[in-house]
């Protein structure tokens, strides 16, 4: 039999971090923005302690504020992507109202951090959503280009091929041969 | 730091390899292997420090880069690591196929050196945004 698992990532990171945190003597809040605040100064002991709690689930604790400003970007396009609600209509008004920065600012320290734009960063996501919609679901790619604010099937699989350089189809046969192989 | 291996029998395509990766900004460290059998025996090794991406090319004498690339698969130490397969068909066939035994990138080698350096960049940059981000490595699947 195959059991498929749905998941809330928010939450899951969310009740992951309140556990590690708890097993040491700190007070701490955690903010939906990936920050932690601490009641305290942390010693640099402490700090290294709570790095190599969160280390193992692939979690990165920095005081680099570079390097959180583009997680909290990466964060709001993934909610961006995965929320029901009626298409977001300007990406740049979106990122810059929920993170409080000026679009200009976001998109060139996201470029000199992440060796990508935002834009073609958010075709990536928007793809590998796509691929996860083919295998998962019985959704037929007309409905996925909806799902995911495609003005049109067409766009969807030109995006599809420009990224992977493999027609969706193509892609959907490759992973499932591959399964057969198991 | 993206730690990059990669494993061919020509000199020439080496030597071009590492030009081609030198002049990317993205910070990588590459180290050369001169066929497949030299790069099994170090990911064999007890204590190898693992890549994050490996080059390999199809045609080797020896250990050939689909037997390299069945062994690496079927490790489980090994499997995750993303593999970019190069070789100088293009027939939609042996691409598949290539894929289906889990490669994750198929370079069809490009015939000039510009062009080459253009498909190691691509390569290089999204492999970066699959080791820094929360995207789904096992469905990673890249033509070139």
């Amino acid at each position: 039999m195959k059991l498929l698992v749905t998941y809330d990532q928010r939450r899951l990171f969310e009740t992951l971090l309140k556990e590690k945190l708890d097993l040491l003597d700190v007070d701490y809040k955690i903010m939906g923005n990936n920050e932690i605040v601490f009641e305290d100064d942390l010693s640099t002991e402490l700090q290294n302690q709570i790095s190599q709690l969160l280390n193992p689930y692939g979690i990165e604790v920095t005081e680099q504020q570079n390097l959180a400003i583009v997680d909290r970007i990466k964060s709001a396009i993934n909610d961006m992507l995965t929320s029901e609600d009626a298409q977001i209509v300007n990406t740049s008004d979106f990122l810059s109202e929920k993170l409080n920065y000026s679009y200009s600012y976001l998109s060139n320290l996201f470029s000199e951090t992440t060796y990508t734009s935002i834009e073609n960063y958010i075709i990536l996501c928007k793809v590998d959503k796509a691929k996860e919609l083919l295998l998962q679901t019985d959704l037929t790619l007309t409905e996925i280009a909806f799902k995911l604010h495609y003005s049109s099937v067409a766009h969807l699989s030109r995006q599809f091929k420009k990224t992977t350089g493999l027609t969706p189809s193509m892609f959907q046969n490759i992973i499932q041969k591959r399964k057969q192989l198991k | 730091m993206l730690n990059v291996f990669l494993t061919d029998d020509d000199e020439d395509d080496r030597l071009f390899f590492q030009e081609a990766i030198e002049d990317i900004d993205i910070d990588t460290k590459l180290t050369l292997f001169n066929d497949g059998a030299q790069l099994m025996d170090y990911l064999n090794a007890p204590n190898a420090k693992l890549p994050h991406l490996i080059f390999l090319d199809l045609n080797m004498p020896i250990k050939n880069g689909m037997e390299c690339l069945a062994e690496i698969k079927a490790s489980e130490k090994l499997k995750d690591i993303v593999v970019a397969i190069y070789s100088t068909s293009s027939s939609d066939e042996d691409v598949e196929n290539t894929f289906i035994n889990g490669a994750n990138i198929y370079i069809n080698k490009p015939n000039n050196f510009k062009a080459l350096k253009k498909a190691i960049k691509k390569v290089i940059k999204i492999n970066w945004q699959y080791h820094t981000s929360n995207l789904n490595r096992s469905t990673f699947l890249l033509r070139i």
